[in-house]
């Protein structure tokens, strides 16, 4: 008998998304947009190395309304990364894996996340416009 | 390997649409997955209605009724029908479970029924189970003993025996294993969940002598620590286990013996 190429069945395509998966997925995410905000931030010390018409530069750009989009977008991931990287800590060391903890924290970090971010952004730029 | 779209011969498409029972007040729709490996044609989606005034209460007893009454040909596996076999694991509503343990009235809309995710289908609703049960058998699930046999049972204290409360009770379906990113994308590395829990099932056995030759068999980066914690695994386990928390503690075993 002809041997029949065996269909893959559906995964990502029909499985529900949750808060389990959709944090760690974000804790993924968080993780390589940090990595380009790296960079970033690594044109900002070389431009203040280089002189005052670099780093004028890169003001002018962090001063844009897409520079700071980029920028709490970058303080959100930091954020978030960190609060869920605590967590996983607590899961490394044996805590917080039953069902309805592991559902809190992810809200925690979810909200903790939102709120250290909004701190952070109300510091930097003290109300000013 | 991670490849999120499906290959083009797996590519779900529109499939028949039968007609509703006549007189029914109350149907339900069923949307079922169905490959025929003998027709060439790609995986399809049935509409089927289902009079819910006519049918136990069920996702299972659904598939039951529909067989026998609609189209013969839908094919699944079931044996039990009160969640000890683990034969009818099936992703419904979104998330993987037994269609004996699913009430039908806990689904809003249309009930979607699919085979257990990322697994090669053998028809319809029938997965290819051969390598995870391969990876079972790689585990050596059996007790293992290098002392010679007392002359009674081996005992456990109280205590003892409570470490494999929460693991005993795993029945092998695959729905937390088949529901983990980790192990869609490399099963074929990736013990899984469910083969990992099954493996700290004998780890925390106070009778079994092969602790150590098993830590050494589950130390690799693939095998145990393809892991990462997604918890998947626990959120849909039809038993209410934690595949997650095993696997954490087989982790905290091999640190504590690095001491």
């Amino acid at each position: 008998m002809a041997q029949v190429e065996r269909p893959l069945s559906p995964h990502l395509q029909v499985y529900r998304p949750q808060i389990t998966s959709v944090l760690s997925i974000l804790h993924r995410l968080t993780g390589v947009a940090l990595a380009g905000g790296a960079v970033l931030l690594a044109w900002w010390l070389i431009a203040a190395a280089t002189g005052p018409e670099a780093f004028a530069q890169v003001q002018a750009a962090s001063s844009h309304w897409l520079g700071k989009l980029v920028a709490v977008g970058f303080l959100w991931a930091l954020c978030y990364h960190f609060c869920n990287g605590v967590r996983h800590l607590a899961w490394d060391a044996g805590w917080g894996f039953d069902l309805p903890t592991t559902e809190k924290t992810g809200w925690a970090v979810v909200i903790g996340s939102v709120v250290l971010t909004a701190l952070a952004v109300a510091l930097a730029w003290g109300g000013a416009p | 390997m991670v490849e999120f779209a499906l290959p083009k011969h797996a590519q779900v498409q529109p499939g028949k649409t039968h007609a509703a029972p006549e007189g029914a007040k109350r149907l339900k729709e069923f949307r079922i997955y169905r490959w025929n490996p003998d027709d060439g044609r790609n995986p399809q989606l049935d509409v089927f209605q289902v009079d819910l005034d006519d049918c136990a209460p069920m996702v299972l007893d659904a598939l039951i009724k529909l067989k026998n009454e609609v189209d013969p040909s839908l094919t699944f596996r079931r044996s039990c029908r009160e969640g000890v076999c683990g034969s009818c694991a099936m992703n419904i509503d979104g998330t993987n479970t037994l269609a004996c343990t699913k009430a039908i009235e806990e689904v809003e809309g249309p009930v979607k029924v699919y085979p257990l995710p990322h697994m090669a289908v053998v028809k319809d609703l029938v997965p290819d189970m051969r390598h995870f049960y391969a990876q079972y058998a790689s585990i050596e699930p059996w007790l293992k003993v290098e002392s010679s046999p007392p002359s009674r049972e081996r005992l456990q204290s109280k205590a003892e025996r409570d470490k494999i409360d929460g693991l005993y009770e795993c029945i092998l379906c695959a729905c937390c294993s088949t529901s983990c990113p980790s192990y869609w994308w490399n099963s074929d590395r990736y013990l899984g969940p469910a083969i990992l829990l099954q493996a700290y099932r004998w780890l925390v056995d106070s009778r079994d002598e092969a602790t150590g030759e098993r830590l050494d068999q589950l130390e690799d980066p693939f095998r145990l620590y393809r892991c990462h914690t997604i918890m998947n695994c626990a959120k849909t386990c039809p038993k209410g286990l934690n595949p997650a928390k095993a696997i954490a503690e087989i982790k905290q075993m091999m640190l504590a013996r690095q001491g």
